[in-house]
């Protein structure tokens, strides 16, 4: 099969839960082929490395790259020299490769052409040439040093710079971001992720597929739902096991309930920070009383560890059924009549509107996607484009506004609790009978390289599970692809020409994963 | 206006009862003198920390200002800096490349610096364990006086852990 009139023959992969399909690629291949879908306004998922000298003496590392066609997902693997582990360049046809490449060198010791030479999730508290994820390395523990990172200083009459973070003013996670400014306005961002690098990828090697799971739904708590499911649909194509009807049913009601739960905590401080201490207070209780029900119906108020290989690891009765319909019922008023409040809310709006935005070119070019990337105007949503079952029934349809600005990205959320509530009612009102949970095959591939993927669109944007097993059918390599990898360079754009007082509220607007990025 | 006074009498107040500490949770001696404890009363700041979480955690953390369990009407709050914080609530293993940051925070903190740590992960190093890039659990990196065990801990567990830290040392 070939793909964008290029001449790379694409095989499809096996037993996947979403169309997909791979192929190895040249240097100059790889290039053609990322340019071409580029051109044809496709998208990059993801990019990662690994270690294979164990097979191939001679061309032992491999550059991965996952990308969004048409087709549905193409995975092109390009071996890299043993000897010289070099890739082209790919941030001139994908901006959002810069940082998935430097995280290539950190991690497996393969470098992109290119000028940036920084390190990304190396803080220099390990060494240079301590490549976690090539199979020799052993277990170490180094002294903690402090890194100099080299920001880019922007220098002119009256420019100062405002360093924040990591540690940030209030409960969030770490980052350092680096303001320059001059008066209050924000004439450049830069920001420097990676602090809460904690060895997940080494720590997945030699795990079981199945005690994966617990690991992938702890690489983001706020989306601990759609990563589980991304990884079981991973472990399932690669044991060729095909979960129960009922379990995806299931499945796709707690990743609605996950989407609404996280875009009510965020709709409360977004008019926290627009100084509505009420809209806080408000959705807050609507969220509590939110989780309080999956932790009564699902035994965890998050739903972590529910989603497991095969199916998952709950049920809902009749009566649950009946509880979840009525707090459908009730959200939806309650959220309507908060909605009508912030419509109405000068104040609030005066905050909202043009503020922190992202054009739909500047989306386009940046690849901004879930939905950051539908309130600027980009119509990315898997649940629309490549459904897996059940959503393929449900029919989704897809929230867009095109201003790209905060209230563009309120908006979005407000349209998706809506839609979201529409598809947990068809869930529940058309929940299939039968078994939640199969045993995962018994037979796993003995042969060495069994790859699958596992593709979610979590209520952030969507996640990427990449899975190895090695022959005695362990993880050899799992690489889990966090939507904020291409967010986070959006955000730098979008506070452009605001004033930094305006920060928190466009940060919160875009609210992204700092552990998802940072692995 | 309107609309929202009467959003806000529709919802009514939903504030619950706090939990009462538990002694099972605390890892040292209470360190505060009982008229320490007595001039603290519950008057507690709180910096928040997070080390290296997955997030899951803090999820909890914010629901503590939620109405339910109202955490500011019992006299607890949050500070923006540790400078102003009695005690630290530390999440997740300490990253490596944030053991600095937490060290620095510890050391800005005021007497009688107070630290719980959150969750598996603060407790042990949970699914992290420790590694060239995880420290493992908080008490490897800074002193713990209370740990508070879940993945994540519930706010009502999260809020026990936080009065055992300020609660007098059970007789003996
Ligand atoms: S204890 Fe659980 S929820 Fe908390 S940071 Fe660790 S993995 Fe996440």
């Amino acid at each position: 099969m070939q793909f964008l009139n290029q001449s790379v023959e694409l095989h499809p992969l096996a037993n996947h839960a979403m169309p997909a399909w791979a192929a190895t690629v040249g240097a100059r291949e790889m290039h053609a082929f990322c340019a071409a879908a580029r051109a044809a306004g496709r998208r990059l998922v993801a990019l990662w490395g690994s270690d294979r000298r164990d097979r191939d003496k001679q061309h032992g590392y491999a550059l991965h790259v996952a990308l969004d066609l048409a087709e549905g997902l193409v995975c092109l693997t390009q071996p890299l020299s043993t000897a010289k582990p070099e890739f082209l360049d790919l941030s001139s046809v994908f901006p959002a490769a810069n940082r998935m490449q430097r995280a290539v060198r950190d991690m497996v010791g393969a470098s992109p052409m290119a000028d940036d030479k920084r390190p990304w999730l190396r803080h220099d508290n390990w060494p240079e040439n301590y490549f976690p994820l090539r199979s020799d390395t052993p277990d170490a523990v180094f002294k903690t040093k402090n890194e100099e990172y080299a920001f880019i200083r922007v220098e002119g009459d009256g420019v100062h710079e405002i360093p924040v973070g990591p540690i940030h003013a209030g409960i969030i996670e770490p980052g350092h971001f680096r303001f320059s400014v001059v008066g209050e306005t924000v004439l450049r961002l830069e920001q420097r992720l990676g602090w809460k690098h904690k060895g997940i990828e080494r720590r997945f090697v030699g795990l079981s597929l199945a005690g994966g799971a617990k690991l992938a739904g702890r690489v983001s708590g706020d989306s601990t739902v759609a990563y589980a499911w991304a990884y079981s649909q991973a472990v399932e194509a690669i044991t060729a096991t095909a979960p129960p009807p009922r379990a995806l049913s299931l499945r796709a009601l707690l990743l609605e309930r996950e989407r609404i739960g996280n875009h009510l905590g965020d709709l409360g401080y977004l008019g926290n920070d627009a100084a509505l201490a009420f809209g806080l207070m408000q959705f807050m209780r609507l969220k509590e009383d939110w989780v309080r029900l999956n932790g009564e119906l699902f035994g965890h108020r998050l739903m972590m560890d529910r989603v497991v290989p095969g199916g998952v690891g709950t049920d809902l009765d009749a009566r649950g059924s009946r509880r979840i319909l009525a707090q459908c019922d009730d959200l939806e008023r309650e959220v309507q009549a908060l909605k009508r409040i912030y419509d109405d809310h000068a104040g609030l709006q005066d905050r909202f509107l043009t503020t922190g935005r992202v054009t739909a070119e500047l989306a386009e070019l940046l690849g901004v996607i879930g939905l950051a990337g539908r309130a600027s105007g980009q119509r990315w949503d898997l649940r629309c484009l490549h459904p897996c079952a059940p959503y393929a029934k449900l029919a989704p349809k897809i929230s867009v506004h095109e201003s790209g600005d905060v209230a563009a990205r309120v908006l979005v959320r407000f349209a998706e609790i809506a839609e979201s509530l529409r598809l947990i009612r068809n869930i529940v009102n058309a929940m299939p009978q039968g078994e939640t949970r199969i045993e995962i095959g018994g037979e796993l591939p003995g042969s060495p390289g069994a790859f699958a993927c596992g593709w979610i669109e979590g209520w952030r944007g969507d996640v990427l599970v990449a899975l190895e097993s090695d022959s005695r059918g362990a993880i050899r390599r799992c690489h889990c692809h966090d939507p904020s990898w291409q967010n986070w360079p959006a955000l730098e754009h979008a506070v452009i020409g605001n004033i930094v007082p305006d920060f928190p509220l466009i940060n919160k607007s875009f609210n992204l994963s700092y552990a998802g990025q940072d692995l | 206006m309107i609309p929202m006074l009467r959003q806000i009498i529709r919802a009514g107040i939903v504030t619950e009862a706090p939990p009462a500490a538990d002694e099972a949770l605390r890892l040292t001696g209470q360190r505060l003198s009982a008229a320490m404890l007595r001039q603290l009363g519950r008057a507690l700041v709180i910096r928040h920390i997070d080390a290296g979480s997955c997030n899951g955690c803090e999820l909890e953390i914010h629901a503590l200002n939620n109405p339910y369990y109202n955490l500011e009407a019992i006299g607890i709050k949050f500070a923006a800096s540790p400078r102003h914080a009695d005690l630290l609530l530390v999440t997740g293993p300490v990253a490596k490349n944030m053991e600095v940051a937490v060290k620095r925070a510890y050391d800005a903190t005021p007497a009688p610096k107070l630290v719980v740590a959150v969750g598996d992960c603060g407790c042990t190093g949970g699914v992290f364990g420790e590694s060239y890039a995880s420290c493992g659990r908080v008490s490897n990196v800074i002193p713990v006086d209370v740990a508070v065990p879940g993945c994540p801990p519930t706010p009502l567990q999260l809020m026990q852990g936080i009065l055992t830290a300020i609660a007098p040392a059970a007789a003996k």
